[in-house]
């Protein structure tokens, strides 16, 4: 008798080890994933290192005497002149490089440079400048303290200081006096989720110039991956070891 | 040394001052508010903001300030409480239909910080007026009225 009922427990026990099983294995196969991580975020998601955000520009492309990507930039941020072209910020520049032996020259746009080590990052006294998980490197004004170390540090000589009391700022670019900013690659824009491209980019296309391929370098579907898979493409001053998420073409 | 009637008269003294530097305070209190307290003008869209009015007089800098570090450094935009939804809704319009910036003497966010003697320095670097004052063809989508208007409706559904 007490070894039917022993049985009986038993039985029960296996019972429920097996439905147990059974629930967990339907667990896993519905919604457990080990590696596989989606590529769109959410807008009210973090942002993460899956994406990596990046430009090819192709010197060849770009026009001598074209300032579009500049205007372009300038319109989207409300960056304007206050008379002194030397204090001016400028996100972005045009820099024409002359070959010494062959007399070659070529222009092309500067702006940062986007590292992925990035020196401003390192040198920051107060941790305002940061590199976002998208490798957007970005100033966080909020705790700029407007020293300007990061302005020394940055080899592209890509940051700019505010000098004057600004208004009329763009309600999705804050900016202000006594910090440093630079190039965020329209970071609202991508922050939307909904293919905005920089406006630089974008201005650069309508012009027909297309000299500025601007997506994910980590997407090896998107345009800029595809390209830099299949064409030479270099990073400038690649000495420096910084592995840039800007580059460039036929320089 | 100072005799005991010169004391008296001081404190009677001080006694009147008081009294009569508190009298605009209690009219003010009592509900005239022509007077010291501040004039508020009221949110132009809605009828609840993101959070009941007593906790967004106490903590919205609080709110602000948690939000803002999430969107600077992790990207997330569009939530609840944000400074460009603040002006979405408090920004007054003059006769013209232009926008008047919320730090403006007398409007939203001066009319209390100006009574409290409490500096704001957010509008050095953002917009006082309303996204939609500004060009409409580049408006981020959390920027323009509808996801504004969503965030408040949301906001109610959650009450």
């Amino acid at each position: 008798m007490g070894g039917a009922r022993k049985s009986l427990a038993e039985q029960s026990r296996r019972h429920f080890l097996a439905k147990a099983g059974a629930a967990a294995a339907v667990g896993l196969a519905a919604g457990v994933r080990f590696m596989d991580f989606p590529k769109a975020r959410a807008a009210t998601g973090a942002v993460t290192d899956n994406q990596r955000w990046g430009m090819l520009i192709d010197a060849n492309k770009c026009a001598d005497g074209c300032t579009a990507c500049v205007q372009a930039c300038n319109d989207e941020h409300g960056i304007q002149s206050h008379g002194n072209a030397s204090t001016d910020a400028q996100w972005i520049r045009k820099v024409r490089l002359r070959d010494k032996a062959g007399g070659r020259e070529s222009t092309l746009p500067l702006m940062c440079q986007h590292c992925e080590e990035p020196p401003c990052v390192d040198v920051c006294p107060t941790g305002a400048s940061f590199r976002r998980a998208d490798g957007i490197v970005l100033v966080d004004k909020h705790s700029c303290i407007g020293c300007r170390y990061c302005m020394l540090a940055c080899p592209y000589k890509a940051r700019s200081f505010v000098h004057e009391n600004l208004s009329d700022q763009k309600p999705w670019s804050p900016r202000g006096k006594g910090t440093v900013e630079s190039c965020n690659l329209c970071v609202h824009r991508l922050d939307e989720n909904r293919g905005r491209i920089p406006a630089c980019a974008e201005r650069c296309e309508r012009e027909g110039h297309r000299a500025i391929v601007f997506g994910d370098l980590n997407d090896p579907a998107s345009p800029v991956a595809k390209a830099m898979r299949e064409q030479q493409s270099e990073e400038l001053r690649a000495d420096f070891g910084l592995n840039t998420g800007i580059r460039y073409q036929n320089i | 040394m100072i005799k005991a009637p010169a004391i008296i008269g001081l404190l009677s003294g001080l006694v009147v001052n008081v009294a009569i530097g508190m009298t605009p305070w209690a009219t003010a209190l009592a509900g005239d508010n022509s007077t010291l307290l501040p004039v508020i003008p009221p949110a132009l869209e809605g009828e609840q903001c993101v959070e009941p009015t007593e906790v967004m007089r106490r903590d919205h800098m609080r709110f602000l300030l948690h939000q803002r570090d999430e969107t600077v450094h992790s990207g997330i935009r569009g939530a609840k409480h944000s400074l460009v939804g603040c002006i979405a809704c408090h920004a007054q319009s003059d006769a013209a239909g232009a926008a008047i910036p919320v730090n403006a003497e007398g409007q939203f966010c001066e009319s209390c910080h100006g009574f409290a003697g409490v500096s704001m320095d957010c509008f050095e670097c953002h917009a006082s007026v309303p996204a939609r004052q500004q060009a409409l063809g580049t408006l981020p989508r959390w920027m323009s009225s509808p996801a504004v208007a969503v965030a408040h409706t949301s906001a109610r559904g959650a009450d």
